[in-house]
Order: structure tokens, then sequence, then C-alpha cells
């Protein structure tokens, strides 16, 4: 029989309020086992934690039983506490009575007598638990950054300048991501090339960083300290290590009419292309769908002018493996697509654009070398709409519920840039409401409105409707006026939600990584551990874990590396005890569980038995790979036998839990 | 008026640490009210769930059982709630020969971050079985004290 001290936890009032937190350990203290049992206000607090210390050593307690908070929250600050006093950690339990009883209930005697019964369970359970060590497992010291945008860069240039060997994975033939896309960044008003190049060449020198641009995770196995990833290097048909990056081929090529993905479509590449002039690594690409050569075997016109001899038609996609003791996902974000969204007319007017398209048609290295001229006629636009919210916190199934966060800004950027190069410009805004949160971009706003002059109209827009004279009708209402407003625009910017980017599902399913609804990857804690997966040795950095802009995603992309560091730096790893095992007095040899088991933990090995009648029998038996074994459990149900259990979740110990929780 | 003795049936959930339990604790963070009826257990996966403890459960009394797990193709262990959908349907089926019936019994998918649909499924749940009013089949009365 255990000895087991029972404490429940008043979370100041979070639990007090509605349990009855004195008739709770009251009633436990009957329950068979149960030597001690008391309350307190903080249980987690230095005086709480020592009130179970020095309960554990005067009443010489086996196991110990805490209602709280979730264990999810504090279970591993409990274990501490009680190894600290020499308890084996895991002889303790969490009965979850704050998330899963006083949060959610109101009725207190209700409240009371769940708590009550949560508390029993664990009782139950906890006399069932026995003492477990934990292993351990070597780190290997390299990271891996999934997305060359400016969340990978920051992230691997951090991990690299501790002193580790870090790999970048881009599927574009280019690191640089959507910031390399973008003209000016908020507040500050400085180039995002100017900021952003200097960056992405030093991932190229710096020797701790590899990039593998133009290529793609395709699987991830192990676990944290040692995951084997395979890396698919797309045949990108240009050896990468022959081209200087001298451009010649992408100006001789004759397929001319390529839509250029880098200008989002707004002009044509070829072929053979480098995607802008600081591309890292300025490496050429053919592209596949559009090259004649590959096509028909007709053309050969860029192997012809290399001068480096770099083409090689007959290159194959390749297939790396490489091991990591750490993965770090920063596959960022899309706009999303406009389809859905008649009423702004944006498959029908080329002179409607989504906001990251004017960002293109600003830059002086995009399609119309920096001077803004609507993209029908060439013309200049004297008068301009923007609208915010496009498919942001839209409930009705069209768009996102969320806010995009970073929109409200770069309109006012957009608006203020305008408004300075080109003065004779009209400039509307029409708004839902207008988030300017951060340092200086309320003042950034105000200057938007106050010193450039641009009208900014809370209302929605109801049409937008191109006419044959090639301007554009805008219908909104003015809701502090209560008007309808009819504009006569020249162009149209809509401000698209964003969302995460499609390669992040299927990523998550590989790394066993949590997902919410909108497919942003979720945090281990939503405000203690932002920067880290559920799924330890997983870290997030930038827009797959939710919208951020760019001063936001660069400090979480160095928090993420500074937690990669953390786990690098460790020798070893304590790896789970609360794995699988097996009685091999039981096992019958079946391979049930070998064939369920996701990880190749299990293997058969011959035994000597000796039976009741003194002879020996050599059986075939499972055993188990501790290291290996993740602790699922799906080798414990598959046992036809009952041989296969699992520590810290065992057969008998869920079993005493359905009964305590079935009582009465 | 409400009744003062109202049935409260006796539920059993078992979540998944990974993301059901998560997604529990996210209704209790929301405050999101479902019945004090619901007791949970964790396990490690939906896959732990030996069909052994749901038949226990009945065995002792339970009035519903729940499972939840990871969203197909989310799961924490890759394949593990897989395996929990396909044993769930072979137990669920020979419960409901047995007079089990098949709404005393339900496997849903919860994430981490779906606290909303925690709290709406065991309000939806709780309701189902306590309209089907109290279970006798399979309670073992000997096990009553």
């Amino acid at each position: 029989m255990q000895k087991i001290g029972v404490f429940v936890c008043w979370c100041g009032s979070n639990i007090a309020a509605t349990v009855d937190v004195q008739a709770v350990s009251d009633t436990l203290a009957k329950e068979p086992g149960v030597v001690y049992a008391t309350n307190y206000q903080y249980m987690c607090s230095e005086s709480g934690q020592n009130l179970i210390k020095d309960a554990i050593k005067q009443y010489g307690l086996t196991g110990v039983v805490i209602c709280s908070c979730s264990p999810r929250m504090h279970e591993a600050t409990f274990r501490k506490a009680v190894a600290s006093v020499g308890l084996n950690p895991y002889m303790l339990e969490v009965a979850n009575i704050r998330e899963q009883c006083s949060w959610i209930h109101k009725d207190k005697a209700l409240a009371t007598e769940k708590a009550i019964t949560l508390g029993r369970a664990a009782i139950a359970k906890v006399q069932l638990n026995a003492p477990l060590q934990a292993g351990e497992s070597p780190v290997v010291k390299r990271a891996l950054v999934i997305g060359g945008g400016i969340a990978g860069i920051q992230t691997a240039l951090d991990i690299a300048e501790a002193g580790f060997e870090v790999d970048i994975v881009e599927k574009q033939p280019t690191i640089g991501g959507k910031m390399a896309q973008i003209d000016k960044t908020f507040p500050t008003l400085d180039c995002a090339a100017c900021i952003l190049t200097p960056k992405m060449v030093e991932c190229s020198q710096n020797d701790k960083v590899h990039i593998y641009s133009y290529s793609e995770v395709t699987s991830v196995k192990g676990f944290v300290g040692n995951f084997t990833v395979s890396i698919k290097k797309k045949a990108r048909y240009v050896a990468e290590n022959k081209c200087t990056g001298c451009g010649e081929c992408t100006t001789k090529c004759p397929m001319k009419n390529v839509p250029n993905e880098f200008n989002l479509g707004l002009d044509n590449r070829r072929a053979i292309y480098i995607p802008f002039a600081q591309a890292v690594p300025k490496v050429a690409t053919i592209d596949p769908n559009y090259c004649n050569m590959l096509k028909n075997g007709k053309c050969g016109l860029c192997a012809k002018v290399c001068t480096a001899g770099a083409i090689d038609y007959k290159q194959q996609d390749q297939v790396i493996e490489e091991r990591y003791g750490a993965i770090v996902v920063a596959t960022g974000y899309n706009p999303i697509k406009l389809d859905k969204f008649e009423e702004f007319d944006y498959s029908l007017s080329k002179d409607v654009v989504t906001s990251l398209e004017l960002e293109r048609l600003m830059n002086a290295a995009g399609p119309t070398g920096g001077t803004l001229l609507r993209p029908s006629d060439g013309t200049h636009p004297h008068t301009i709409v923007f609208v915010q919210c496009v498919g942001s916190r839209d409930t009705s199934g069209c768009g996102k519920p969320y806010c995009s966060k970073i929109c409200c800004m770069y309109t006012a950027k957009h608006a203020m840039l305008i408004r300075e190069k080109y003065p004779d410009t009209e400039v509307y805004v029409f708004y839902i409401d207008v988030r300017t949160p951060g340092k200086n971009f309320d003042e950034f706003y105000r200057r938007a409105v106050e010193q450039y002059g641009v009208h900014y109209i809370k209302g929605m827009v109801g049409k937008v409707a191109p006419r044959a004279d090639g301007k554009i009708m805008v219908q909104a209402s003015d809701l502090l006026a209560n008007e309808q407003l009819h504009i006569e625009a020249d162009m149209v910017v809509l401000a698209a939600a964003i969302e995460p980017d499609k390669s992040a599902r299927p990523l998550a399913t590989m790394l066993t990584a949590s997902m919410d609804t909108n497919d942003f990857f979720t945090e281990a804690h939503p405000k203690l551990r932002p920067v880290e997966s559920p799924t330890a040795g997983i870290f997030l950095s930038g827009v797959c874990q939710g919208p951020k802009d760019i001063p936001e995603t660069v400090s979480q992309a160095s928090a993420a590396a500074a937690k990669v560091i953390g786990l690098l730096v460790t020798a070893k790893l304590t790896t789970n005890p609360c794995v699988a095992h097996c009685n091999e007095l039981m096992c019958n040899g079946c391979s049930s569980c070998e064939r369920v088991c996701p990880y190749g933990a299990i293997t058969y090995v011959e035994k000597e038995f000796r039976m009741p009648d003194r002879t020996t029998q050599l059986r075939r038996v499972a055993s188990v790979n501790p290291a290996v074994c993740q602790g699922c459990g799906a080798c414990t149900v598959a046992c036809p036998s009952g041989a296969m259990d699992l520590n810290g979740f065992s057969n008998s110990q869920i079993m005493a839990e359905v009964d305590a929780i079935c009582q009465k | 008026m409400p009744e003062v003795n109202a049935y409260k049936p006796k539920i059993v959930a078992f979540c998944c640490n990974w993301c059901s339990y998560a997604g529990a604790d996210l209704a209790g963070t929301n405050r999101l009210n479902y019945p004090a009826d619901v007791k949970i257990i964790r396990v490690p996966c939906s896959c732990r769930v030996n069909p052994m403890f749901i038949l226990r459960a009945f065995q002792r009394g339970a009035d519903g059982v729940i499972l939840c797990g990871c969203h197909p193709g989310d799961c924490h262990y890759t394949t593990g709630n897989y395996y929990a959908r396909r044993r769930m349907t072979l137990l669920f089926s020979m419960l409901d020969y047995l007079g089990i019936e098949k709404e005393r019994t339900r496997v849903e998918w919860v994430s981490a971050a779906e606290g909303a649909k925690f709290a709406a499924t065991m309000n939806d749940f709780v309701s189902t079985v306590a309209a089907l009013g109290e279970n006798k089949r399979l309670e073992d009365l000997r096990c009553k004290e």
C-alpha cells in the first residue's frame, strides 16, 4: 500500500471560488492509502512546493496527488519538486480541477463533487504507480530550418552564430521569401531589399549555413535530438556549382511569355530564369513546364550561350537524407485567393490589384521600374481606393475569421508613399477599424492622415465595377457620415487576408506538430512557450504560427533560434520513461505489436525460459527499445495476450481511474 | 422549473494528451461550460484506449463513453487515431448488438485549438445520453457497494 499525500490547490480564487477546497481535502483524506491531505492557496509557489516537500519527508509519502491546474501546465514543476526530496518524480499524479472543473462549472456543489471524483481517480492511479527512470539520448548538433524567408534566414543566422551547423530548405529557387517582394517597410520606410539582401548574402557566405534552394522536405522520422529528414532537391537543370549567375541565358531564351511569379504575374520572364537580381543562390533555374528543350527536345539555346557549361538537361531530382537535433518551421504565408469576392471584380479588371501586387508596381526592380502605372493601359492613376479587411475578420465563410494584422499598417504605408511621390493623386482608404498597436505604428498612421492628407473613411465597399472608359466605379458607405459614396477610381487596391502557406499542412503531418483550424501551427503554450510546438524538438518562427509583421517575425525567429541553441548545447536529453514494456512470460511472439508500432521500436529476441518441470524452453518474445519507443500505447491494445503494457499509463492504472470515476 | 433530482448521467471521456486533452484545457481557459457529469481520463493517444477500458466503464455503471483524439492525419504518433477509429468501430457495433445503444458511445476528433468544439461535443453527448436514461446493460450489480 502506498502512503499518499493529497495537496489541493486553491489557485487563488480560480479553483477556490467554485470548488470547496476544504471539503475536497477532507473527503480525499479518508480515501484508502491517503495519510495526509491539505489545501493551500498556491501549490506551485515556493511555499506551496515546500509544503509538499515537507510532507513527503514528515510522513514518508510514497505517492503524491496534486489537485490543481492542468498537468500540461505544472506537472513538470511538481515532479521536479518531489524529486528534490528524493521521491521518484513519476510517483506523482495531477488531478485537473481547474481547466476541467472549476473554470467550466458554476454550481459549487457539483464542481466540488466532480473535483472529489477527479481526486479519487488520481489517488486510485497513484496507488499503482511504479518508480520510473528516465533514459538518455544524444543530440545531433545540427538544425534544420524549413522556409527561407526573413524568419528562416534570421533563425538560421542566429543558430550559425552560436557555432552550430544549420540547413535552410527553401522551395523557391532563391531564399528571401515575401520580404524580398516588398518595396518599403513600415514604420521607418527603409527599403526592404536594403535590409534583407545583406542577410541573404550572409547566409550564403557563412560556412555553418547550408542552403537547399528549390528543395522540399519529403519525410521526417525520429524524435527530439535525433530527427532523420529526407530533402528532395528538385532538378533545376542547371549545375549549381558551375553556374556563375551571369544571366546570359535568361536574356537569350526564346520562351518569353512565362508569367513571372516574383512579380505576381504582372510581367513575363523566360523559361530559364533567376527570380531577381539579388537572388541567393544566384543560379539560373529552368522551368520544365515552359522549356522547349525539356518538353520537345528542340532548342538548347541556353546550353549554347552558357560559357560555364552549367546547363544540364538530364539533371534528375535528388533526395538527400540528413540528421538533425532540432527543426524550425518557418513556412510563412500567402495572400488568399480573391475569386470568391465577386464584389471587387479582382479577376475582371487589371486595375484592381492586391496590396502585394502594388508592392511590385511601386518597386524600382518591379515591372514598371518603380513608377506607379495602371497595369491595364500604363497611365498614371489619379484616384486610388484602398479596401481593407478583404477576407480578414470575415465569418461569412469566404475569408478568414482572424485579423491579418499587417494590412492596416501596409495600407497606411502605401497611401503615404503614393501621396509623397504623386501629390496630385487622391487616396481613399475604406476601413472597418484601424488597428495600429506597435512601436511608432500609430504615429505612422496619424502621419498618413494628418500630414499626407489620405482620406480615411470608415465603411465597407459594396461594389467595384470597371467601366468601359477604364474608370472603376467604387460604391461604398461612409458609416460616420451615414451616406453612400460613389468614387470614380483609376485603381483599386485590395488588402487581401493572409493565410499559412499550403505546404504547412502536409508538413505538420510529417512533423506530427499540431495546427489550429486556420492551419497556423499551435504553440506549446500560448503565452509562456510561444516559439515551441507541443512536439518536442519542433520550433516555430514567423507567420506559420500566426499573422505578424517583420519586426515581430524577426524577434520570434531569434527566440526560436535561442531555443534551438539551448537544445543543441545539451549533451544528453532525458527521454520519456513512459514507454511500452513486454511481460515476457505472457508474450507468445505473435508480432501483433510489431505491426502496429509506428516507430519500429519492437524487435523479437529468442529467450530461454525455465519451465515448471525444470526443463528450459527457447521462445521468441517481443523486446521494446526504450530509446525509440514514444509511448503511444498502440501495441498495448494490439497485444492479444496482454503482455504489452505502458509505463505511467498501464492497463491497471487506467482501469483503476475508470472504476474511481464510475464509483457510486 | 428545474427538477431537483434531475437524472445525472455518468460519462467517461478518454482524451489524448496532445489534442483533445489540450482542447479540453482550452475549453476551460475560455470558461466554456459543459456538464460536470463528464470526467476526463488522460491517455497518451487515442490508440492507448483498450476496448477493455470501455467495457469496464459500462460494467461499473457508466451511462456513456466518449473517446476523443487528434483529427485523422494529425496524430502526434502519426497513425494512432486510425487504429483507435477501427477498433472503436468494431467495439461500438458489438456493444450495440449487446444492447448498449450506439448513442452511448462516440468517437470525436478535437484538436488542441478546438476548445469550443470540445465543449459543444460534450454538451451534445451528455444531452443525448441523458435522453436515453440510465444504462442497465452490462452493469455488474456485484460491483455496486
